[in-house]
């Protein structure tokens, strides 16, 4: 097992005790804070024109097919988009030009949470959290089953539905490959507006506070990513609140692994009470069987003991009387036989 | 119902039984053809938005719960000593296989890989996924079940030795399926504690596991009586228990219902205090929340209430089948009408009518087993060879 994933295992400190043994500091009150140095990309959505060089760029490093609509083709905004299996970043527009205030766009792509819920909910540990913060997947164990998708909160997964054979969840890798090289991810790169940098995400939460802090008119006091759900490797600003770029904001700090598979800790609970508690209840059911049989067996017998204690009473009456008759026949018979004799006496 | 007659088989093929069963399954088999050939996006609506639709709301998530009856019965009877209730056992426990190999077959369709399902246990395991433990519970409770209706079948082959061995292990076997039912249920239930942001904050709640827990027991009970309802009047002729026993043994089955519902109706309303969300009933959400805990669990309770206090059968199977029809209900509005509650109407998801057609089949198939093994196995009957060994 890889460095990485005891350290992010260790960190979700959930219930995993019961079936991995290298989990034991699961449970205490240490907290990961994540990968030292790790990088993310900052994505300022008050610069971004929505002219979608990003997509292209992320296409053309990524070796998928080239966006069908023309970059710059407003078209596209007219409904929502989600990432899929042959784009792993999409451009939304999420308010219209009025007046003095430009449109608003927001740049979506796996996020690369700093605990993310994807990896954990994963029941083949597909996903690892590297420490130079992507997410990266293995499609080599992959079953299909598509519990990542659900679990992300960004809506960032795509998967392949229409591959029969080996269909796998695609998302934005961070261009892992590139940052290794030295390299910045494609997105950044083609940004013609300076709407997304990339860099140590320490060095980039500093960038966008200085930015919230220089013009605090443009911005909304928020940096996205920061905490939600412990954290994302993009971070966000803008100038609308974040909920109008259909983020959830305000939501917690804690972690969805940590929120979302904290039951799992009661599990190794079940196995361990329940069959001592079963054994009792059954011995219960059983001594209560047990004790009507006894009582019932000891109710016969003093019945039986009554009877015969009866029938010995009634014997030893039944004795007496026959003794009595006995004694008092032969006191007749005696009499009679005297009478007889005094009757008929020598004469 | 058209398995009324459970000889119909015997009178050749083509009874209208056979027919029917014959092309819901063949436009099934067909389906699944399509769908293993080009992909899950030619069968079903689902999306990246929706990863997840009926044939796992159904066939898993409410298989699962509805397949409950197995582990409630058994441990009534041998653990907790209902003995009355023994005639029962062995229906509800083919139903509980039957039910949980309907739920493998399932997920064998929704997976993407489905050849990799031993995966987790052979190649990588992922211990922290709810998933992990829900498919490794469920694998083997499911060979506990197939263990527990083995007596039927050595019964019926005439192999003595091997069918007092299994008799006994049913403490065993009865113990084991409940610890697995217990931690399988409600996990199921904890899978989506993920979610906080994608279902509706009215079915999402931090007790999620008990609930599931829970109404699973309430459906497992109903079940056994809707199951009752049906094999009663198919396999009248094979009942060695009176009329008056049979009665006597639903009317049981309708208390129980009614003091579980009673206990989940109260696990909810706990729920809602503590996340204290008694304002969202007042939205549109909570009148279809409301439509879910009245219409399926209040009313079926004081049904099952009145069935058992006035003895009327009728009650109790009307209110064992509100029930069912409400936890399965329960298991749709979490997984997708109140799942993805937020985001914009075109992107919501509703089933293809062949991913209904797939899940009927599904269900056709473990009807037609079920017949099929009932007519000639020991199930609704105590073996003449081997009274009073289980």
């Amino acid at each position: 097992m890889s460095m990485s994933r005891r350290g992010f295992v260790g960190a979700l400190a959930v219930g995993a005790g019961a079936f991995s043994s290298d989990t034991a500091d699961a449970g205490t009150i240490e907290h990961f804070e994540g990968y030292p140095d790790r990088y993310g990309l900052l994505h300022d959505t008050t610069l971004c024109v929505g002219c979608r060089s990003c997509e292209v760029a992320c296409a053309k490093v990524n070796a998928l097919p080239k966006p069908k609509q023309k970059a710059g083709d407003l078209d596209i905004f007219e409904s929502v988009r989600r990432t899929t299996t042959t784009a792993y970043t999409v451009v939304n527009r999420y308010q219209e030009a009025d007046g003095e205030t430009p449109p608003v766009y927001r740049k979506l792509q796996c996020m690369h949470c700093n605990e993310p819920c994807c990896a954990a909910v994963c029941l083949v540990h597909a996903f690892t959290k590297t420490p130079e913060g992507p997410i990266l997947y293995d499609p080599e164990v992959c079953i299909g089953c598509r519990y990542c998708i659900m679990a992300c909160p960004y809506y960032a997964l795509a998967y392949d539905y229409d591959n029969p054979i080996d269909p796998q969840v695609l998302r934005c890798t961070m261009c892992y490959s590139r940052i290794r090289d030295g390299l910045n991810p494609g997105c950044a790169d083609a940004c013609p507006a300076g709407a997304i940098t990339f860099g140590r995400r320490d060095d980039l939460l500093k960038v966008a506070r200085d930015r919230i802090r220089k013009f605090p008119d443009r911005y909304i006091n928020h940096v996205f990513g920061e905490y939600e759900f412990g954290g994302t490797s993009w971070l966000m600003l803008a100038g609308v609140p974040f909920r109008e770029l259909d983020l959830h904001d305000g939501v917690t700090h804690e972690s969805l692994p940590a929120i979302g598979t904290s039951y799992l800790s009661v599990v190794p609970l079940i196995v361990t009470i329940y069959p001592g508690l079963l054994a009792a209840f059954y011995a219960f059911t059983k001594r209560k069987d047990t004790l009507a049989k006894r009582e019932l067996e000891a109710a016969l017998a003093q019945a039986r003991e009554d009877a015969q204690e009866e029938m010995k009473v009634g014997l030893s009456k039944a004795a007496e009387k026959a003794k009595k008759d006995k004694e008092r026949a032969v006191e007749t018979a005696v009499k009679k036989a005297l009478a007889e004799q005094g009757e008929g006496g020598p004469s | 119902m058209s398995v009324a007659t459970a000889d119909g088989g015997r009178n050749g093929i083509f009874t209208p039984f056979n027919l029917v069963t014959g092309v819901i399954l063949l436009g099934g088999a067909i389906i699944l053809t399509i769908r293993f050939t080009t992909g899950l996006a030619s069968t079903t609506n689902l999306s990246n938005t929706n990863p997840w639709g009926l044939w796992i709301g159904f066939d898993v998530m409410a298989g699962v719960a509805l397949a409950a009856g197995g582990f409630v019965i058994s441990s009534a009877v041998f653990l907790f000593g209902m003995k009355e209730y023994q005639s029962v056992v062995r229906p509800a426990l083919l139903t509980g296989f039957l039910g949980y190999a309907l739920v493998v077959l399932g997920l064998l369709a929704d997976l993407g890989r489905p050849w990799r399902l031993p995966f987790p246990f052979i190649k990588q395991a992922g211990p922290t996924s709810p998933l992990f433990e829900v498919s490794l519970c469920v694998a083997l409770y499911l060979t506990v079940l197939f263990i527990e209706t083995t007596p039927a079948v050595f019964e019926w082959l005439g192999l003595k030795w091997w069918r007092q061995l299994v008799g006994k292990l049913t403490i065993v076997l009865t113990m084991f399926g409940l610890i697995l039912s217990t931690m399988h249920q409600s996990t199921l239930g904890a899978m989506y504690m993920v979610t906080p942001t994608k279902l509706h904050p009215l079915w999402y709640s931090s007790q999620i596991p008990v609930q599931f827990f829970i109404s699973a027991i309430a459906a497992g009970i109903s079940m056994i009586i809707v199951e009752g309802w049906v094999s009663h009047s198919a396999f009248h002729h094979q009942a060695q228990i009176s009329d008056e026993e049979f009665r006597n043994i639903n009317f049981g089955l309708a208390k129980g219902g009614a003091v579980v519902l009673v206990t989940y109706l109260a696990v909810k309303v706990v729920a809602l205090s503590l996340e204290n969300e008694w304002r969202l009933l007042a939205t549109s959400w909570g009148a279809w929340y409301l439509v879910e805990l009245i219409g399926f669990v209040v009313a079926p309770c004081i049904l099952f209430v009145v069935a058992y206090r006035e003895r009327r059968l009728g009650l109790a199977r009307l209110a064992a089948a509100m029930t069912v029809l409400g936890v399965v209900l329960n298991r749709f509005n979490v997984t997708f009408i109140a799942f993805n509650w937020q985001v914009p109407q075109e992107m919501r998801y509703a089933p293809a009518w062949t991913e209904v057609w797939v899940t009927v089949s599904l269900i056709t198939f473990a009807v037609v087993v079920f017949r099929w093994v009932a007519t000639r196995m020991p199930i609704m009957y105590d073996h003449p060879d081997y009274p009073a060994l289980h």
